[in-house]
């Protein structure tokens, strides 16, 4: 087909380009799931706890909601539900990541223009793409189904586990196939199809909230549904893997036909024009740092509202939803809480967002690097802006916005955990207090980011990006793999004090605080002195 | 006249490269001065230096009398700068980006900016994701122009134009010396230096190795004279500074014509050529003074050994070669 002209060498080319970031992928996406089924193993030994376990899930609507439908009480059926879903999303977001980076963005960038003007296809991009994120998904379902085989959870299930969350990933990959053709940036492109994917999974939410009543049919209406509707470990319905198969086949082929009838560089939704001169406010480098940000903030908010709302919900059931196993107690008791279950879920969770609210503040302080590598800061620079005053707008931005996505966290966890329970106002007041108890944790984190930009910028993409890494897996599997006091102590988030309910010192948020602006002006100093681009 | 740029000894490596090995600049007040050099040669690092974004490892910086780095914002809302590939800010109109930039150089002129959205035929409602590299360049250069500023310091500011936006170009360029506004032009397109500039510094591998006018430039040079005769000429190869010589025999081909000369001449030594020519009776004559192209592949041509720095080239009107 000459309309694929050049696939090999391209596959090749975009291999080489994304060997780490799909290898990263694929191997955080199935240690997320394989270690869930691990630590399930431990922590529900008998049938009496799985059973207690699945009880407690299945008469809350909330839960089902956030996760999807729970069949049985079997091992693997308990771990497909506590992160099968989950698992599922990601996969559809590495899906659209690859497709969308091997066909908009290199489009808007130029590049397609030149690899096209080469002996290549029409839809040899568009084919990189697809074929990229088919082989990422298949690997992945591979190795999930080969590591959840070795934990033990069977082999039948763990295939249909891992066939599920594959064929999920594929099928948003071909989402974002038509994406890439409707939008003209590569922004715009991914944006349509995490729409797409966000609800997807709000119409599984409410299919399964809806139990055996009458809005169970809406599992089958979302492609997040039926991953759920695969049924693994609890009678693997094979024939249900056709539907996404089918489906991406159809997408893909939709995208095929829109790529073969418009320009290059040209989409279905035209660019509007915008103001012929800018608004008046727009005038400093903070009212750009926020011009910048203001669109991405308000997703992050927006989502940690939403998250937090949905995690209060559960928090008055926590209980029975954990079963009466005492290691789950233990375990959570371990995980951060000191008295009171259901505080102790929502220190927990707090601390979750607190990683949450550090991944934010990592992409505001690395995007100054991206705009100095992207050759946007020398222009900017060469005005009356000074470096510092550059800096320290986005550093600005980082810390507000880190406490507005922290604070929308509280807020919801608050409103929702305070309607179930009975006072509303003394809870959102507690929860808010816990959420940006988190504050100082994720600016330190942070402030290595803008350490490393100020003093290495080269390294400061993936030292930031480390430094979170390093936090979560403390954060989350520290205890669980009762890691030495030592190693715990590195990361911040292990001096917060477990709010609410627990205790703990203040002087330890100080301390952190003080570690923060020390990190950052670090940064800035670094900044001055050093060669610009 | 006072120096509004004043570089000497310029050195700065990143790690093991040596990118600028003791260059000379001096740009004098009101002046257009080319800034000429092949790919790599360093003009870009140069101007990096100037604008105080990169530290230099050695030598005297002077811009507007302050030193760039330590002064960079103060001497940033004194002048505009373009940088020779232009990126935006991909969500943002031609018309917020040519805003912000001014405002945040101190101010622009409301009036120029919409008689040069107007010249250069820009539409400002369209996203800087939308525009060609011709018009992200014609977005930097009119917040440039616009502005309230002394000093405007372009980098190869008309690539990616087309030939009647680079005839609007150098319009405004003209204007801005009618203005007194001083202007470094660091540029490929000689023709366009030619047109522009007074003064021009041609550095190579770091250092510079020619700078000073035009006119005193093409002085040291050769011109190339091409002359036909009624006699025989005699004694064109014993005479200084002749090169080339190329002497045919047209006798045979009836007519008054009986030879035709073509040869080059250092130009300080024309004078002697021309009477020679005139004693042979000059039927035409034809005479080439070096184009610009011609000295800066001097330069260039071969990539022979990089001549040693210029040892103080010095300020406005002098001019010096370098040995090569």
């Amino acid at each position: 087909m000459s309309s694929l002209a050049g696939l090999r060498d391209l596959i090749r080319l975009a291999a080489r380009r994304d060997r780490i970031m799909l290898v990263a992928w694929v191997y955080v996406l199935t240690i997320l799931v394989v270690s869930t089924g691990y630590s399930f193993k431990g922590l529900y030994k008998t049938e009496a706890s799985r059973e207690a376990l699945a009880s407690g899930i299945g008469h809350n609507a909330a839960t089902l909601a956030l996760a999807g439908p729970l069949y049985n009480d079997s091992l693997g059926a308990l771990a497909a539900y506590k992160v099968g879903t989950a698992t599922a999303l990601a996969a559809g977001l590495m899906g659209i990541f690859i497709v969308i980076r091997h066909t908009r963005a290199d489009e808007e960038a130029g590049r397609l223009e030149l690899v096209g003007s080469t002996a290549v296809g029409r839809h040899t991009a568009l084919a990189v793409g697809l074929v990229l994120a088919a082989v990422a998904n298949a690997v992945l379902a591979l190795l999930i189904f080969a590591g959840c085989c070795v934990v033990g959870l069977g082999a039948g299930g763990s295939a249909a586990l891992g066939l599920a969350i594959g064929t999920c990933g594929l099928f948003f990959a071909a989402v974002a196939a038509v994406a890439a053709q409707v939008s003209a940036s590569a922004r715009g492109a991914r944006g349509i199809a995490i729409f797409v994917l966000v609800a997807a999974y709000l119409i599984m939410s409410a299919g399964a909230a809806a139990g055996h009543g009458g809005g169970r049919w809406l599992l089958w209406a979302s492609p997040v549904g039926w991953v759920t509707q695969v049924r693994a470990y609890a009678g693997d319905s094979w024939p249900v893997l056709a539907l996404p198969v089918a489906a991406a086949a159809a997408v893909a082929a939709g995208a095929a036909l829109l790529a073969s009838r418009r320009d290059l560089g040209a989409s279905l939704v035209p660019p509007r024009p915008g103001p012929a001169a800018a608004a008046g406010s727009l005038r400093s480098p903070l009212a750009l740092a926020w011009r910048l940000n203001r669109a991405a903030l308000a997703g992050w908010v927006a989502g940690a509202l939403v998250y937090g709302a949905a995690l209060g919900s559960i928090a008055h059931n926590i209980g029975s939803l954990l079963g009466s196993g005492a290691g789950v107690r233990t375990a959570i008791t371990r995980l951060g809480g000191q008295s009171g279950l259901s505080d102790a879920y929502l220190a927990t969770m707090m601390s979750i967002f607190g990683l949450v609210a550090a991944g934010y503040a990592i992409s505001v302080v690395l995007r100054m690097w991206s705009d100095e590598a992207g050759d946007r800061a020398e222009p900017l620079l060469a005005t009356a802006v000074s470096r510092l005053s550059w800096a320290a707008s986005q550093l600005f931005i980082a810390v507000a916005g880190s406490v507005l996505v922290l604070g929308a966290a509280g807020l919801g966890a608050g409103l929702t955990s305070g309607l179930r329970g009975a006072d509303v106002g003394s809870q959102v007041t507690r929860l808010l207090g816990a959420a940006l108890a988190q504050l100082p944790a994720a600016l330190v984190v942070a402030g290595v980011a803008a350490a490393l930009f100020g003093l290495l910028p080269r390294s400061c993409v993936a030292g930031g990006w480390t430094a979170l890494a390093l936090a979560a897996v403390i954060l989350l599997l520290g205890p669980t793999l009762r890691l030495a006091q030592w190693v715990q102590d590195i990361s911040p988030f292990s001096h917060v004090p477990k709010l609410p309910g627990g205790s703990g010192s203040p002087a330890a948020l100080a301390w952190l605080a003080l570690i923060a602006v020390a990190l950052g002006a670090s940064g800035l100093l670094g900044l001055r002195r050093r060669d610009i681009g | 006249m006072t120096e509004v740029i004043a570089v000497s000894g310029l050195r700065k490596s990143y790690g093991k490269t040596l990118a600028l090995d003791g260059l000379e600049l001096s740009v004098a007040e009101g002046e257009v001065h080319g800034f000429l050099g092949p790919n790599g040669s360093g003009k870009t690092t140069t101007i990096r230096v100037l604008l105080g974004l990169l530290r230099c490892d050695g030598g005297a910086v002077r811009l507007l009398g302050e030193d760039p780095w330590r002064a960079a914002t103060a001497l940033h809302r004194r002048l505009a700068y373009v940088p020779g590939d232009v990126t935006l800010w991909p969500n943002f109109t031609g018309g917020e980006i040519i805003d912000l930039l001014g405002r945040l150089r101190g101010g622009m002129d409301a009036k120029r900016r919409a008689s040069l959205l107007e010249r250069f035929e820009l539409d400002p409602t369209k996203k800087a994701r939308t525009y060609s590299k011709g018009n992200r360049q014609k977005v930097a250069l009119i917040s440039a122009l616009a502005s309230d500023v002394e000093l405007l310091i372009l980098d190869e500011p008309t690539s990616g134009l087309d030939p009647l936006m680079e005839a609007a170009f150098r319009d405004c360029i003209e204007e801005e010396r009618g203005g007194g506004r001083t202007v470094l032009l660091s540029s490929h397109i000689l023709s366009e230096v030619e047109a522009l500039c007074e003064r021009v510094t041609i550095i190579r591998a770091g250092r510079t190795v020619q700078a000073g006018s035009l006119a005193d430039m093409r002085h040291l040079t050769r011109t190339s004279i091409s002359a036909d005769l009624a006699r025989q000429p005699a004694g064109l190869d014993r005479l200084p500074g002749v090169h080339d010589l190329d002497v045919q025999d047209m006798s045979g081909h009836g007519g008054r014509l009986a030879a035709r000369v073509r040869c080059e001449v250092d130009t300080d030594k024309l004078d002697g050529l021309l009477r020679q020519l005139t004693d042979a009776g000059v039927l035409s004559l034809v005479s080439q003074p070096p184009t610009l192209e011609e000295l800066f592949l001097r330069h260039y041509a071969g990539g022979g050994p990089v001549p040693p720095p210029a040892g103080g080239v010095a300020g406005a009107g002098n001019q010096q070669e370098v040995p090569a």
